[in-house]
């Protein structure tokens, strides 16, 4: 049944990178994904290869699953290829028709597509090694020194964290809805884009008072449990940093810097 | 009109890790004019069997036929068959949406495109066999209502389609004791009167002892047991074999029994019960 | 130290104001009181006030008229309203609407995480807590994938993690199978004699009270009948027409009585009728 799916496709496993902190995980996505935009050359898309596939080996994940990670993104990477492939001016090597193929154009399209590749491959190897509560953990403690200047770290956490537990019930729940209706001769899936959104009424609105009751029971619920916010709140699983994590952001921080300064040093050179 | 249940396995999630074999080989008939109850534990497969009744879920394999129309068939007919079965869910006033009860009643008949005239007279039919005022409602939001009026008013939603038959799952749950005997005493009046097969899934053993005349018991996917009520409740063993039990009063008549007292303990309601007891004790005094 | 865990004194709760549509008078002049380890069973029909009544007890809501206390502390009182609801836990009826987090152990520490306990106190309390309703096996469990009863049996926990005095449960069975209602009456029943919670148990199931020190009765906002089980039990004509129900012998016994026969009218259990008959 729906309820079955684990949501953000978390890969679960006993490994060193599993074990990693989850705000040295989110530190070290980030300079992944900033260092991806530094790169102007393809060799040292070799380099976050190996970085790839060595965390990949590390974690234990099989190949597939960070590979499936890439299909619901399938669509903007071959439209950002065919953009740039047709969009880019310089020499022309085929014409299709009203449409050119420039070598300029190859390169580009094959650079984009390969940047867009690997920046979902680094962020799903970050939900496929980070539990959701991990995660929301790792974000609430990142963000409370910015509390100072009004991000409500807390709460933010508190949502993320009611919604990734809600969504498997409320999935239960639309289903539920959805046949009932069916039951009473409502269809889903015939007609036109208008008439689909019309007959989507009979399980929204349900769906949304449904929803606003269960936000007030669960808020009722909070209250009677002393919940007033994140002021004085204690945890009963602390982040803590250990060895491994310290070693963990040394060498990624050192491999990120390298990559981006292949930008301004040609290292073949040196090498 | 018959519901022919052949072979009928369902399997959720199929070819995933998380396979699980709801519905093993079920072989039923549902005959016109019966009043069933359909009993077992969460996760014996009763919710699952029953959407299949009305082409909700689709068999992995086997075949359910209603009145002739293969559930897995021709979509055209998927229609018909919804409205010749009507399945009332669980909470069934969590599916409320319209503005006014009128509207949401008549969800079903305009979804069976019969015209206005008709779609009015449905409503306010359906309105009355579950005992709500068609004029002082029929234009008030069904969200205004309490818990036990909205559950009517999504019964008479399925009941406007004019069903021959009703399928209810575990009607009464959440109700306080009288909005219970509400909906059941309606039960039994649209069984009487209007001639309505009508399945009810239900945890109630007691319930189920005062209404129907036929019990199926499922159990991990398979029909268990399948007989007359009376019958059925007469193996106390096998029931509780299967995690369930019998009515509180048909387990005293029988302990009574083997104490020695000579009476019929094949009673499922009270009143059989202070009936079979006076005779019993009356003659006894007598002696 | 007095023996009194919540004291209602002419209590009253009006919804919405006068004059309007939608005013009703859900608690009408209540006075009552709850011993320390006493298990109390408040029954009443949908409507009767009895979970307007639970709610004012641990300060969810507050009284239009009269006083309610806590352990002696008003629930007026604002800036003391946590310490109440830290003495008087409260489960509610929908298992689903009461579990915040995605794991089992993170749920049931949310209480304590509230009140800044220190983090390993509060591990220590998740434990016990889990142990108690039997649910340790489950403590890195999903929620979701949980039954009705088994969900139960968590919020549960999450309210012993907060050491409470008292447990307040409106309707805990109401949406649970019976093998669920099983779970948390025995649950209740090992709180209330193990642990020795004050344990105040709101239902329309009268199965369910039969095991109370205490019954009480409500009806339009009023307490109407009040005793032991066996005293209420007795009383089966206004018990019904209270739009409450009775267990099978119970009403077995009360025909019989009826009809001349001598049978006593506190049998509530099949076992009580074989040896009274």
């Amino acid at each position: 049944m729906i309820k079955n799916i684990t949501i953000g496709q978390y890969f679960p496993a006993d490994t060193m990178i599993h074990r990693l902190d989850p705000r040295i995980k989110i530190i070290i996505v980030f300079m992944f994904i900033v260092s991806l935009f530094f790169i102007t050359s393809f060799y040292p898309y070799l380099l976050i290869l190996a970085f790839i596939m060595l965390t990949i080996k590390l974690a234990k994940i099989p190949v597939r699953y960070v590979l499936k990670g890439l299909k619901p993104l399938m669509f903007i990477i071959v439209i950002t290829f065919l953009i740039n492939i047709f969009m880019t001016k310089g020499e022309v090597i085929l014409e299709i028709g009203p449409l050119n193929i420039t070598k300029e154009g190859i390169r580009q399209a094959v650079f984009m597509a390969l940047r867009l590749i690997f920046l979902v491959i680094g962020t799903s190897l970050l939900t496929l090694t980070t539990s959701p509560i991990s995660l929301t953990d790792g974000i609430e403690k990142l963000l409370t020194p910015l509390k100072k200047v009004g991000v409500p770290a807390h709460e933010l956490a508190m949502m993320m964290t009611i919604a990734l537990r809600f969504i498997p019930t409320l999935l239960e729940e639309t289903d539920k809805i959805m046949k009932a209706q069916m039951a009473r001769g409502a269809d889903f899936e015939s007609g036109n884009i208008i008439n689909r959104a019309k007959n989507l009424v009979p399980l929204l609105v349900p769906l949304f008072i449904n929803a606003f009751r269960r936000a007030d029971e669960l808020a009722t619920a909070m209250e009677a449990r002393c919940y007033r916010g994140g002021d004085n709140r204690t945890r009963m699983n602390e982040l803590k940093l250990n060895r491994n994590d310290i070693l963990a952001i040394s060498i990624s921080t050192i491999f990120f810097v390298s990559i981006i300064l292949t930008r301004y040093i040609d290292i073949r050179g040196i090498l | 009109m018959i519901i022919k249940i052949e072979g009928l396995s369902y399997i959720y999630n199929q070819n995933t890790p998380f396979e699980m074999k709801a519905l093993d080989n079920v072989n039923l008939v549902i005959n016109e004019g019966e009043f069933i109850g359909l009993i077992g534990h969460t996760g014996s497969g009763k919710s699952t069997l029953v959407q299949h009744l009305n082409g909700l879920i689709k068999p992995t394999s086997g075949k359910v036929i209603v009145d002739g129309m293969d559930t897995s068939g021709d979509k055209k007919d998927l229609l018909k068959i919804r409205q010749k079965v009507g399945l009332v869910f669980q909470y069934p006033e969590h599916q409320l949406f319209e503005e006014t009860i009128y509207k949401d009643i008549a969800f079903g008949p305009i979804n069976l495109g019969l015209k206005e005239e008709e779609v009015n007279q449905r409503v306010k039919k359906a309105m009355e066999s579950v005992g709500l005022s068609y004029e002082k409602l029929k234009d008030r939001s069904p969200f205004e209502l309490s818990g036990g009026q909205k559950r009517r008013v999504a019964i008479a939603g399925v009941l406007a389609m004019n069903p021959k038959v009703l399928v209810l799952d575990e009607p009464t749950a959440g109700l306080d004791p009288r909005g219970r005997d509400e909906i059941l005493g309606r039960l039994k009046k649209l069984y009487e009167e209007e001639n309505m097969t009508i399945i009810l899934v239900s945890h109630s053993m007691e319930e189920i002892a005062m209404l129907v005349n036929r019990i199926i018991v499922m159990h991990k996917g398979k029909v268990a047991m399948d007989g007359k009520t009376r019958d059925i409740f007469k193996e106390q063993s096998k029931l509780e074999e299967l995690g369930l039990g019998i009515p509180q009063i048909t387990q005293f008549m029988r302990e009574y029994r083997m104490k020695g007292n000579q009476v019929d303990d094949t009673v499922i309601t009270v009143e059989e019960a202070k009936n079979e007891l006076i005779k019993y004790l009356r003659r006894k005094g007598n002696d | 130290m007095s023996d009194e865990m919540i004291r209602i004194e002419d209590v009253t709760y009006e919804y919405g104001s006068q004059g309007e549509g939608n005013y009703q008078v859900a608690v009408n002049n209540v006075t009552m009181k709850v011993n320390k380890g006493e298990y109390l069973v408040i029954l009443g029909h949908n409507g009767s006030g009895k979970s307007t009544l639970a709610k004012l007890m641990n300060g969810l809501l507050i009284p239009t008229k009269g006083d309610v206390f806590v352990n002696g502390i008003n629930t007026k009182d604002e800036d003391r309203i946590w310490d109440i609801r830290k003495t008087a836990g409260m489960v509610f009826q929908n298992p689903d609407n009461q579990i915040v987090a995605t794991i089992v152990e993170e749920d049931v520490a949310f209480g304590p995480e509230n009140l800044g306990v220190p983090s390993e106190e509060i591990r220590k309390r998740v434990d016990r807590a889990l142990e108690i309703v039997e649910m340790s096996e489950y403590k890195r469990h999903a929620p979701h994938l949980l039954s009705g009863g088994q969900k139960q049996r968590v919020a549960i926990a999450g309210i012993l993690a907060m050491n409470p005095e008292c447990i307040i449960l409106d309707e805990p069975t109401a949406m649970l199978d019976p093998v669920g209602r099983k779970e948390i009456i025995s649950t209740l029943r090992k709180l209330n004699s193990k642990e020795k919670k004050t344990i105040i148990h709101i239902t329309h199931h009268m199965d369910e009270a039969v095991e109370a020190d205490r019954i009480i009765v409500m009806e339009k906002g009023r307490i109407v009948m009040e005793g032991t089980p066996k005293d209420i039990f007795c009383q089966v004509d206004k018990v019904k027409e209270l739009g409450l129900d009775v267990p099978q012998v119970t009403e077995l016994a009360y025909e019989l009585r009826k009809e001349g026969f001598r049978v006593p009218c506190d049998v509530l259990t099949v076992e009580e009728m074989v040896n009274v008959l």
